[in-house]
């Protein structure tokens, strides 16, 4: 059993843990999980990714691991699905364990609230030098259960917020950010995503979902901003093919990564993540 | 700020294979053992919920339940909600009313104009907002002490909240209810289901977009209804491409590599109701609570809204002649 005031066991040989939280769905928490999981690993580090939402999980699509299964391990939990054998990148959603991937999870708040603790207690992620926790929308059962299982961590670095441009996404994230403030999660900065889209065509940067709003917020509630992310279709095809394109061309993903125009902009932000976390 | 009634009294969280405090093993389920509230389930009263009929009779004077849903956030469930109630709304003989059951994330509020307004408290209820004459909505924007108030609620309280929308709104004579619902397969999902078992809904609008990570957790929403019993009445693909307002070239913001909406309606033998473009000026809209489709009746968008909305009222009304 776990003694009030200390880090669970699971975590103790992890460096850093950030979350990446948005009030809103579909504003790209799961991309910008694996995107700042990608910059990290270009960058050297052992990288962990954990998936708590669990009605919708995206990561094992994310990372093309779709096949992959969590195991047993014999004395130390779960083991977590590796991208490689160089067990660079630890993934664990529970996506992993249906056994059909269209089956669903339709549980109510005290099972999932069990199955999050499961994850924090039980995997063995070994040496890690991040942890990054991919977060349903929302500020509810997944939230308060991770936030409960985070309470007496010292090695949560903070959370990523997530926003897309319009107001109505805005509106949310600030719910979100009321949350954070609550449970006493430091946010490390508030990102824009979706912001923009530049026609292949003519170059055109047309603001689909408007401009501007995560900077206003970042500015309205004094947090940093990290930047913004355009729409980048190149990403959402390296994802979506990225089994036929490893074979194409014989690189893994994160080598496919440094070649998308999205690498760069997250090189910035990790940036300014790292900075404020440390 | 109107009081929310207790959904329960429990004295501790309920522990993870909780039987439910309603259900008919409460109290004496493996899981009870040890909990803390076990002698409070075991004593409650058990056996049908007694405001399943208050429900009934409250929503007798609705002609069609619809909910609209999908497993993936941010696919325009709120907007498609916003447009349809705005669409059938334009008819002046129906009357609509939207209900929004995204306890953490309201977003019809704004998308309808009406966010700034609270809930009023009468003798025979609730009264629902008026956008307009004919269309009124419901949503716990309407209570919140303040606009940005995080709702950070268990899921038995997110129940408690939805029981009392159904059973305490005075909604009046409706033609349509349409019901807007969070991301996800959970709670409110559940509830709302099951306390609209008996009064019946009419079916579900299923919405995705291109992608396949979008159509991954369709296909658990879809496995869903199938499992608590609700029919889909067809399935939205919105925005599947982009014209650019600069030189009209076509991209595929989001694209559908295994086949998109179209080739997944096939495969889980569900109707396809069509594809409706992304159209910067829809964001706009909904962020000034405007209906896009007054703004710009002519945009392809707009047709193609009004085209899903025509088959589905077919759908519905179809059946039910």
């Amino acid at each position: 059993m776990m003694e009030p005031g200390e880090t669970p066991q699971s975590l103790k040989s992890v460096k850093h843990v950030i979350l990446v939280l948005s009030g809103k769905g579909g504003v790209g928490k799961s991309s910008v999980t694996t995107q700042l999981a990608l910059s990290l690993l270009n960058k050297g580090f052992k990288v962990g990714v954990l998936d708590i939402d669990l009605t919708g999980p995206s990561m094992p699509r994310m990372f093309g691991l779709e096949d992959k299964k969590l195991y047993q391990s014999s004395h130390n939990g779960w083991i977590p699905a590796y991208y490689d054998n160089t067990k660079q990148l630890a993934v664990s959603s529970i996506g992993f364990l249906l056994n059909n991937r269209g089956n669903s999870v339709v549980w109510r708040g005290p099972k999932k609230t069990g199955m999050i603790r499961q994850f924090m207690r039980d995997m063995d992620w070994g040496d890690l030098d991040y942890l990054l926790i991919d977060t349903p929308p929302g500020t509810s059962d997944e939230h308060i259960a991770i936030a409960e299982e985070l309470r007496y961590c010292k090695n949560v670095d903070g959370c990523v917020i997530v926003t897309t441009p319009q107001l109505v996404s805005v509106n949310d994230v600030k719910k979100e950010i009321n949350f954070c403030g609550k449970v006493n999660f430091k946010i490390l900065g508030i990102l824009e995503n979706m912001s923009g889209f530049i026609c292949p065509y003519c170059s055109e940067c047309t603001n689909i979902f408007g401009s501007g709003g995560g900077k206003r917020l970042a500015e309205e509630v004094d947090l940093p901003y990290l930047g913004n992310v355009p729409i980048d279709p190149q990403f959402t095809d390296l994802i979506e093919r990225q089994t036929e394109l490893t074979k194409e061309k014989g690189q893994n993903l994160m080598q496919m990564y440094q070649d998308c125009g999205l690498s760069a902009v997250f090189g910035g932000i990790l940036k300014k993540v790292t900075s404020s976390s440390a | 700020m109107i009081a929310i009634e207790k959904a329960n009294k429990l004295s501790a969280p309920e522990p993870e294979h909780c039987p439910g405090p309603e259900s008919n093993s409460a109290g004496k389920a493996d899981a009870c053992q040890g909990c803390a509230n076990k002698d409070i389930c075991s004593s409650l009263p058990h056996g049908p919920d007694p405001d399943i009929p208050l429900i009934n009779e409250r929503l007798s004077t609705v002609k069609h339940k619809l909910l609209v849903l999908s497993g993936k956030g941010g696919v325009g469930k709120s907007t498609f909600t916003s447009m349809l109630s705005w669409a059938l709304a334009a008819d002046e003989e129906l009357e609509i009313g939207a209900m929004d059951l995204d306890i953490c994330g309201p977003s019809l509020p704004k998308m309808l104009g009406c966010e700034k307004e609270s809930v009023h408290e009468s003798n025979s209820g609730w009264s629902p907002v008026y956008v307009a004459d004919n269309l009124g909505m419901m949503s716990i924007q309407f209570m919140l002490p303040d606009q940005d108030s995080a709702v950070i609620w268990r899921g038995q309280k997110k129940t408690g909240l939805i029981k009392q929308f159904l059973k305490d709104v005075d909604w009046g004579n409706l033609d349509y209810l349409i019901i807007d619902t969070p991301p996800g397969t959970t709670d409110e999902h559940l509830s709302v289901s099951t306390f609209l078992k008996d009064s019946g809904i009419d079916g579900a609008l299923v919405v995705t977009t291109p992608q396949e990570v979008a159509l991954l957790d369709v296909r658990k929403e879809v496995d869903f209804c199938r499992k608590a019993g609700i029919k889909v009445l067809g399935l939205v693909e919105n925005m599947s491409g982009f014209v650019c307002p600069n030189c009209g070239g076509k991209s595929r913001i989001f694209k559908p590599t295994t086949g998109g909406g179209k080739k997944l309606a096939q495969d889980l033998g569900i109707k396809f109701f069509g594809s409706v473009p992304l159209d910067p000026r829809i964001g706009k809209s909904c962020d000034s609570g405007q209906s896009f489709l007054d703004l710009y009746p002519d945009s392809p968008a707009s047709e193609a809204i009004l085209d899903v909305v025509d088959s589905l009222r077919d759908e519905i009304e179809g059946a039910a002649e």
